[in-house]
Parts: C-alpha cells; sequence; structure tokens
C-alpha cells in the first residue's frame, strides 16, 4: 500500500480543478461572512449604527449561513476530495462530474439562500427556528446545499468503494478512510434537516399546510446540529492526524488508534441533539440525561487524539536529541506556518472543549444556555481550532493545487495572521464567555434593556468584542491576501501534500474498522436508541402546531 | 491493535474521570432533583389569555403547593406581560411561562432562571428568591426585530 502511494504525490490538475472551485466559494464566504461578523460587533458596542436600512439581524443571519454552512462546507468537500484524489489515486471522470455536480447545486442553493437574505426576506438566522417563516426559495436553496454535498459525498464513496475493490483485504489509506467516515456522518445526520425542512418548513413557507410543528422542527434541526459541528471537526483532525506530523518531520503516532477515533466519531456525534435543547419544554428529562452521557462518550475518542497528537510531538522532538521533561518542544518547527497554524488551532481546543463540558452538563448549561457564552465557545471551537486549521492546510494546498509554493515571505505573513487571530479571538471569547457568565444574551443588537443596572455591566465586554473582532478582521484580510498571492501570483512551484506515515508500518489496521454494516447498524441502533421514544412522545402529545410569523 | 501503556494510563484515567463527572451530574439530576426546566404541559398559544394560569399574569399567591407564589409570565414578541413584579424576599416560586407567537427565551440574568419558550407548551422551573436586588428578565432566542427590546424587572424586596 505504501509504495502505491509513494508514486501518485501530485493531485492530478482536473482534480485540483475541482477542488480550488470549492476554495474559491469557501475564501469569498469568509470575506463576506468576516465582514458580517466585524459590522455585528462593531454594533454590539454601542458605538455604531448600521447604515443603509440593514438589519442586524440580517446581517447576523449572513454571517451563520456563509460561515457555519457555507464556508466551511465548501471548504471540507474540496479538502476531503482532494485528500482522496492524493491518497487513493485520482479520481475516474465519472467521480469527477459527480464532484462538480454536487459543486454546483450548492452553490446555486447558496445564491439563492444569499439573495433571499440580501431581500430582508429571510432574516431567520442559520438556525431558522419556525414560527418564524422565511421566504421558501431561502429554504430551497438550503435544500439545494445539503444535497449538493450528498452528491459531492457520492463522489467519495465511490471512489473508496473502487479502491477497496482493486485492494482487497487492505485498509484504505487513512486520509481516504477519515473522508469517508466524516461523509458518512454527515449524510446520516443532515437527513435530520432535511427532513424538517422538506417536509415541514418547505410545504408551510409555501402555503400547501398552514401550521407546523416547532418541537419537531427543533429536534430535527439539533439531530443534524450537533454533528454538524463535528463535521467541521474531524477534517481539522485529519490534518493533525495525517498531515501535520509530516510537516514536522515525524510518524503517525497509530494508524489503528487514528482510524478507531474517526469511528468512535461516527458513532456519538448524531444521537446526542438534546443537549441542545436542555431548557426546553415537552422533552423529558430522563431523555436529555440519557443524551448527555452519549454527548460525554466523545471525550474518549478527544483524549485519544490529544495523546496522539503530542505523543508524535515528543517522539519527534527526542529523535532530533531532545532531553528533560519538555525539551522536545524546542524541536519543534515554530517558524512553519503550516505547523503553527494548526497547533494554535489545537491549544485553542483545549478551553473550547472544556466550555463543551460545561454547555452538554444539565445543571451548568442552565446557567449559560443562549448566552454570549455559547458564541464565545463555538468561536474557540469551530471559528479557531478547526478555522485556523483549514487556514494551516490551506498555505501548503492552494500552492500544491495550483502549481506554485509558499514564499517565505508569505510564510511570514501567515505567522503573524495565525498570531493575529490567537490575540483578536482571546479579546472576543474571552470577553464572551465573561459576559456570558453575566447573563448579557447571544444573538441580540444593542440594548441597554430600559436602563437596567446588569445590562450596563455587559457594555465593556461588549466594547472588548469590538476590539477583538476588528483584529480578527485584519486576520482575514491577511488570510485572503496570502489566498490570492497562493492562487494567482506566488512562483511557479513544487509544493507538497503532506502525508504522513505511521510509526509503526508492519501493523496492519484491523479490517474490522472498514466494516460499514457494522459501524452504521451501531449508528442506526443508537440514534433509535435516543431518540425514537422521545420523538413518539412528541408527535402524541403535540399541541396545535403555530402558523408562520415575519416579524423583521 | 497495539495501544500504548501511556496511552491507556492516560484513557484509564480519562474515562475514570468521565464516569465521575456522569455520576455528579446524575446524582445531581435524579436524586436532589436538579433537573433542567422540561415541563411536558401543552397550551393552544392562541388561547392563552384565557387559559388559567396565563389568564392571570403577574406573582399569585397560591395555597396548598409546595411553593409560596405562582409567578406568572406570558411572552409574546416584543414584551413579557408582566412588565415589572415585585417578589418578596425568600418566598418559593414557582414560575410559568408560555409564549402566544414565537419561540422566545426567558433568562433571569444572573441566575439559573433559564427557560425556552416554545408556542403551543408551558415552561416553569421552582425557584427561592433568597438575595434582594433587581433582576432583569431578557429574551435570549431571537424572536424578530425587536428582540433585543424584549425584556422584563424581578424587584426582590424584603
Amino acid at each position: 500500500m505504501n509504495s502505491f502511494v509513494e508514486k501518485i504525490k501530485k493531485v492530478d490538475p482536473r482534480d485540483a480543478k475541482l477542488g480550488m472551485a470549492h476554495f474559491y466559494v469557501a475564501f469569498i464566504g469568509l470575506f463576506i461572512g468576516g465582514m458580517a461578523g466585524l459590522l455585528q460587533t462593531l454594533v454590539r458596542s454601542g458605538q455604531f449604527t448600521l447604515p443603509a436600512g440593514i438589519g442586524y439581524y440580517q446581517l447576523l443571519t449572513l454571517h451563520g449561513v456563509v460561515l457555519a454552512l457555507v464556508m466551511t462546507t465548501y471548504f471540507i468537500m474540496g479538502f476531503q476530495l482532494v485528500s482522496v484524489s492524493r491518497t487513493a489515486g485520482t479520481l475516474t471522470n465519472k467521480q469527477r462530474n459527480t464532484g462538480w455536480v454536487g459543486f454546483w447545486l450548492m452553490t446555486i442553493g447558496t445564491v439563492m439562500a444569499a439573495v433571499m437574505i440580501l431581500l430582508n426576506e429571510a432574516s431567520v438566522l442559520y438556525t431558522f427556528y419556525a414560527p418564524l417563516q422565511a421566504h421558501a426559495l431561502f429554504y430551497i436553496g438550503l435544500t439545494l446545499v445539503i444535497v449538493g454535498s450528498w452528491v459531492s459525498g457520492s463522489a467519495i464513496i465511490m471512489a473508496y468503494v473502487a479502491w477497496r475493490r482493486k485492494n482487497p483485504g487492505q485498509p484504505s489509506p487513512l486520509l481516504t478512510f477519515m473522508s469517508l467516515v466524516n461523509t458518512l456522518m454527515w449524510i446520516v445526520a443532515t437527513i435530520g434537516v432535511a427532513s424538517t425542512v422538506l417536509f415541514q418548513l418547505l410545504p408551510w413557507s409555501l402555503g400547501l399546510v398552514e401550521r407546523v410543528d416547532v418541537a419537531i422542527s427543533r429536534t430535527l434541526f439539533w439531530y443534524f446540529g450537533h454533528p454538524l459541528v463535528y463535521f467541521w471537526l474531524l477534517p481539522a483532525y485529519m490534518a493533525w492526524y495525517v498531515v501535520v506530523p509530516k510537516i514536522i518531520g515525524g510518524k503517525i503516532f497509530s494508524d489503528s488508534l487514528a482510524r478507531l477515533s474517526f469511528i468512535l466519531f461516527l458513532l456519538f456525534s448524531i444521537p446526542v441533539g438534546f443537549h441542545h435543547q436542555l431548557m426546553e419544554p415537552g422533552i423529558d428529562p430522563a431523555w436529555k440525561f440519557l443524551q448527555v452521557v452519549l454527548t460525554f462518550m466523545v471525550i474518549i475518542p478527544s483524549l485519544m487524539t490529544a495523546f496522539s497528537l503530542f505523543a508524535t510531538f515528543e517522539t519527534f522532538g527526542r529523535s532530533k536529541g531532545a532531553t528533560g521533561l519538555f525539551g522536545w518542544l524546542k524541536k519543534l518547527p515554530w517558524g512553519d506556518a503550516r505547523f503553527l497554524i494548526p497547533f494554535i488551532g489545537m491549544l485553542s481546543f483545549i478551553p473550547g472543549g472544556a466550555g463543551g463540558i460545561i454547555n452538554a452538563s444539565n445543571q451548568m448549561n442552565q446557567v449559560i444556555h443562549n448566552t454570549i457564552w455559547v458564541t464565545g465557545h463555538f468561536h474557540l471551537t469551530v471559528a479557531t481550532a478547526v478555522i485556523l486549521t483549514f487556514f494551516g492546510i490551506s498555505y501548503w494546498l492552494i500552492p500544491h493545487l495550483t502549481g506554485r509554493t509558499l514564499t517565505k515571505a508569505m510564510n511570514k505573513l501567515a505567522i503573524l495572521q495565525g498570531v493575529l487571530w490567537a490575540i483578536g479571538m482571546t479579546f472576543m471569547s474571552g470577553a464572551m464567555h465573561f459576559a456570558g457568565l453575566l447573563g448579557a444574551p447571544r444573538r441580540s443588537a444593542y440594548s441597554e434593556y430600559g436602563g437596567a443596572a446588569q445590562a450596563a455591566e455587559w457594555v465593556p465586554y461588549q466594547i472588548a468584542q469590538a476590539v477583538g473582532g476588528s483584529i480578527l478582521f485584519i486576520a482575514i484580510i491577511l488570510v485572503l491576501y496570502i489566498f490570492i498571492n497562493l492562487a494567482f501570483f506566488a512562483p511557479k512551484g513544487e509544493e507538497e501534500f503532506p502525508v504522513g506515515e505511521a510509526a509503526n508500518t508492519t501493523e496492519k489496521a484491523p479490517m474490522i474498522l472498514e466494516n460499514w454494516k457494522l459501524w452504521l447498524g451501531i449508528v442506526v441502533l443508537l440514534i433509535a436508541f435516543a431518540y425514537t421514544i422521545p420523538f413518539i412522545d412528541l408527535i402524541e402529545n403535540a399541541p396545535i402546531g403555530s402558523k408562520g410569523y415575519k416579524l423583521w | 491493535m497495539h495501544i500504548h501503556k501511556f496511552e491507556k494510563i492516560w484513557l484509564i484515567f480519562g474515562v475514570t474521570t468521565l464516569l465521575v463527572f456522569l455520576s455528579v451530574i446524575g446524582v445531581s439530576a435524579f436524586y436532589l432533583g436538579n433537573q433542567p426546566p422540561s415541563c411536558l404541559a401543552t397550551i393552544n398559544p392562541e388561547k392563552v389569555d384565557t387559559t388559567a394560569p396565563f389568564d392571570k399574569p403577574g406573582l399569585n399567591k397560591v395555597e396548598g403547593k409546595e411553593w409560596d407564589y405562582e409567578l406568572v409570565y406570558v411572552a409574546s414578541a416584543f414584551n413579557y406581560t408582566p412588565g415589572e413584579v415585585e417578589v418578596p424576599l425568600g418566598a418559593k416560586v414557582k414560575v410559568l411561562a408560555t409564549t402566544k407567537d414565537v419561540v422566545h427565551g426567558f433568562n433571569v440574568a444572573g441566575t439559573n432562571i433559564n427557560m425556552m419558550l416554545e408556542p403551543g407548551y408551558i415552561s416553569e422551573y421552582v425557584t427561592t428568591f433568597d438575595k434582594a436586588g433587581e433582576y432583569l428578565i431578557v429574551c435570549n432566542e431571537y424572536c424578530g426585530a425587536g428582540h433585543h427590546m424584549m425584556s422584563s424587572m424581578i424587584k426582590v424586596v424584603e
């Protein structure tokens, strides 16, 4: 297998083009979403009002949809497609064309949703909770994004199946395996949001049905909403497990354990949506607790990941002659943006993960639910750990795909970008966490709440958020500058697509890890266990449904 | 599959900590009764104003229950009824709330009273107001253009 991987070092130009198409959209999304985010923090500081009749919640909808749904999905699909092409071999024409169909479906959907947001027909935020009712075209647009991602995902599945057929009895290449796991999780998870959009919200927004069941819709949304965050996270883990070891010159700590941790994420990412609904009526607390327990199971693969990464770092450092307890830290390539930027992301995942444990605990959730603490939390996880890793990936992947190189000057700029991000996010996310503990709500424009003393206490934190948000926006400008350089202007050359090798190449990963009937079977059983009874309860005891409201 | 000795120690330590943590949450929830608000009662959201107890929003003294008062709120875009209420210090209160239109939040800032209000459902939480002062209630779920103006006030007085 290894010799096979060695032969195909470079992504085929036709696959590179497909990947780049995804990255162009992702980085345009980053600019639009980042701009919206900057304006939001400025509004919340109380020092700035939006011009030209733009609504705060219109902007917030744009920020959420463009960054949480569009930018991430495009980057991930692009990264996974080229990772499969790099490790399992060039895509066949059929697979590549399937990827393109997926890309265009997603793009048509994105444009439809964006137009509706800009026309102020869909200021319902990216969670679009009923009975706030957006224009039907907004729901159709989001459906196309999801269906498009299924089509792209099927290209990955086809490539995986073809590789397995060609290499019977062999474990698949690690990056291909991981891309497949994430794709399978995404498909199982998006069935929830697709169901509520297609069977509830769309007919209701078209006027075909008058009422919608709000609790069912929310439950279907959150069945999708939590695996969504793992869909963002797992590609970052792909880079941490497989790419970063190669960049530093080390080895993957254990190929089998990396696969096992991905399987555990597949199992425990989905049957856990109730921890987003802990404060809601209509769901029995025993079922909420059960899903809290299942939520915490992902701590096990997270601990495995943390161990593996730092074991790789330490083993590498010691192989370079490091001594003492922490001497190996000095041997790491701190001046290499391809390492440093994802590493900052890894560090931010420590407080991010700890915050997640707080959020998912029934009692502590009561203190922070829907406060701006939560916003602070996911700006550490998705908007630092994940996004910085995506930037770190871009700094070698974009030139690899465009046949250019990351110059020393761009590497320096990339390091500056990462450091600025860390500083900006410390201000913004830190202030959000503190203000949240005092009760400041998330998803709210600036308000003095009738001069309430408590609300006045939140203002200094909101100003700190604006300072952090401004620093982050400067970092985004740098990212875009580097992206444009790497896509169009950097010197021609060969930039490596780093794929690590396992420390122990004689140990073959157990084939049971590729038994999808088994794992998907367990996934279905866990979901059925966690959801069937409470879902039937919601249907049986449902109150009269809600008519639509357009309150913006 | 080979697992390194140190990784085994790390995972055993981690999983043990996890079990202890989950036990603490479980005991707190099921033995001490610290459950999140999970009322299962439903209501017709279009008839809230004529359905007891929401026909009488505000603080109502009750007899023969585990709590002394019921504090009843009706939420609709973009306000709560009542807009201000005085609660005697030390009173054990059951807070009941529902919404007439879209989903709203109900967070008494800086306290553990934090519930989602969903059309068709009643949300409730029993608490004791044991510290005097002014407590701001904010809507913490987006409900429309006036979402950030939606608030109420609880004054805990001696």
